[in-house]
């Protein structure tokens, strides 16, 4: 009976039709491409996420048909229904180009510049958005806002420091689990992420968290410091679990054999496909657990498709006919190097590697 | 056929006169070359004793940097590894425990560094990317190697020596 209504909906000169109710970002996913604003908070898979960290502001030229007045004010477009005839201007407002930078400047300002430490570097949504739309420095001239390191169990890892505050951690732990154990404390400056009284974070589901969460802030104990996210090799993977929330389906982070790291599927706009258990999460670290569906396609301007190359031709082996034998090797360089030592499982230690997982007779001799 | 460049000569294929047939003034006027050069500023030095300035831009041997207190200063963020067009660099990266403290700057360091010198090209562009300013290409000539297995050189052949402890000795 009540069939839902298209409307026509202007966004940056492209006109395309949605269903009534959907918001301004909804509609330019739709269209997609560089119209579509970039969202910190907003998660399409989280029920009430978004209008928290103002970088999907856009430029409203006509309100609607009826009304045709440009709204006072940029609106963020997450929490913004269309309206029938309106028009939109995102990239090619220089109103919008203008306030976008003053928000990544916004939200710069306390996280910390510690992105060579930080494992979430090169699929981090805040490194991305001040590459593409901030300013190369900031006028803050103050200590930034630091807090006090908080252990929060063994599977997850908690740096106050870079959060956001953009509360997708927060709507996971609602609409995934039972009972949600943290939350924000404090308010305005003081706000802060946490347990009470030191809770771990231990339900099947709450390693979901770390794929939410779009900058460092959250990250998974298991591969910390293990690798940089680029060096190990994404491959879609699925397996039968027994849990029914969990979708199975994953994406398996390799080395060589090595699974080092196992995280949802996320599309292209950095969103989950599908929740998947802790069990499948933390403890299916082996390739045998999985049925591997095949290399991951991912972006050519994305680091992570550094040093993946696809589609080589292997050349034919000539020489052996020319010289008539197999050529000599000259050098394995697995003799001589230290890295990727096969008697040193890196991705089996439950945390992260620390000097007594490697063998240090050289520098002990170098230190003393 | 039209001439591209007004430079070119015709060569002279007269017979040549007794004068050139003896060759005498000919020898003469090489020998005067050949010895005019003895008085000449020489192009060569005496390698090794003499050694040439190196230029502010040589990109020569790798070193790892301490800091003020000796710390290493590389944090394993494999940016040198990610920049080098040879990928002659890998690494392991490890978390600092408490009491090592004084011997790493953050609380993430470097348990492997390698650099394949076989692959390298000296390009410097490790030390560009390095956000650290932990990497440095030094004025050191690459010294060469007897062996492959040799050529592989790790973080301690890397490392500068301890600024402290060097004094202390």
């Amino acid at each position: 009976m009540s069939e839902v209504q298209n409307i026509k909906v202007t966004i940056d000169n492209i006109t395309i039709e949605v269903p009534q109710g959907t918001s301004i970002l909804e509609a330019a996913r739709k269209i997609g491409g560089d119209v579509t604003p970039p969202a910190m908070c907003y998660y399409s898979k989280l029920e009430g996420s978004g209008g928290k960290c103002r970088t999907c502001l856009v430029e409203v030229s006509k309100g609607s048909e009826k009304d045709p007045r440009p709204m006072p004010k940029l609106v963020a477009s997450c929490r913004t229904g269309v309206m029938d005839g309106m028009e939109v201007k995102n990239i090619t407002s220089p109103r919008v180009i203008e306030a976008r930078k003053g928000v990544v400047e916004m939200l710069l300002i306390n996280h910390p510049l510690d992105c060579p430490v930080c494992d979430q570097a090169g699929e981090c949504h805040l490194q991305d958005l001040s590459y593409e739309h901030g300013t190369e420095g900031t006028r803050y001239e103050f200590d930034r806002r630091t807090f006090e390191k908080e252990d929060i169990g063994e599977y997850i890892s908690l740096h106050m420091t870079r959060c956001i505050l953009c509360y997708r951690c927060v709507y996971v732990a609602d609409q995934l689990t039972e009972n949600r154990e943290h939350g924000i404390l404090e308010r305005g400056d003081h706000a802060e992420i946490s347990t009470l009284l030191g809770k771990n974070l231990n339900n099947e589901f709450i390693g979901n968290v770390i794929d939410v969460c779009p900058v460092g802030a959250l990250t998974d104990k298991t591969f910390r410091f293990k690798n940089r996210v680029w060096f190990t090799k994404p491959v879609d993977a699925h397996r039968d679990c027994n849990n029914p929330k969990c979708c199975g389906k994953a994406r398996l982070w390799m080395r060589g054999d090595e699974v080092y790291r196992v995280t949802a599927r996320k599309d292209q706009w950095g969103e989950v496909e599908g929740w998947i258990c802790n069990e499948c999460r933390f403890h299916k670290k082996s390739a045998s657990d999985w049925v591997i569906e095949g290399p991951t396609k991912v972006d050519r301007h994305s680091v992570i498709s550094q040093g993946h190359y696809v589609n080589t031709v292997p050349q034919p082996k000539i020489i052996d006919k020319v010289i008539g034998k197999e050529p000599r090797l000259l050098l394995n360089i697995h003799d001589v190097s230290d890295v990727n030592k096969p008697n040193v499982h890196l991705s089996e230690i439950p945390g992260p590697a620390h000097s007594d997982d490697f063998e240090k007779k050289d520098d002990k001799k170098l230190n003393n | 056929m039209e001439k591209l460049t007004n430079r070119s000569v015709a060569v002279d294929r007269s017979p040549m006169t007794f004068g050139e047939k003896i060759y005498l003034p000919a020898i003469f006027k090489g020998l005067t070359i050949t010895i005019g050069h003895i008085f000449k500023k020489k192009a060569t030095v005496q390698y090794p004793e003499q050694k040439r300035p190196f230029s502010p831009v040589f990109r020569g041997l790798h070193v790892l940097n301490r800091d003020e207190e000796g710390r290493e200063r590389c944090t394993a963020c494999g940016l040198c590894a990610l920049a080098c067009p040879a990928e002659a660099i890998t690494m392991e990266a490890a978390e600092r425990k408490p009491e090592e403290k004084d011997l790493y700057r953050e609380e993430k360091y470097a348990a492997k560094y390698e650099i394949n010198m076989l692959r390298c090209i000296f390009c410097g562009y490790c030390e560009e990317a390095c956000p650290k300013d932990a990497i440095y290409l030094s004025e050191t000539l690459m010294p060469t190697h007897y062996s492959r297995k040799t050529m592989v050189y790790k973080k301690e052949d890397l490392l500068i020596p301890h600024p402290k402890k060097q004094a202390g000795q």
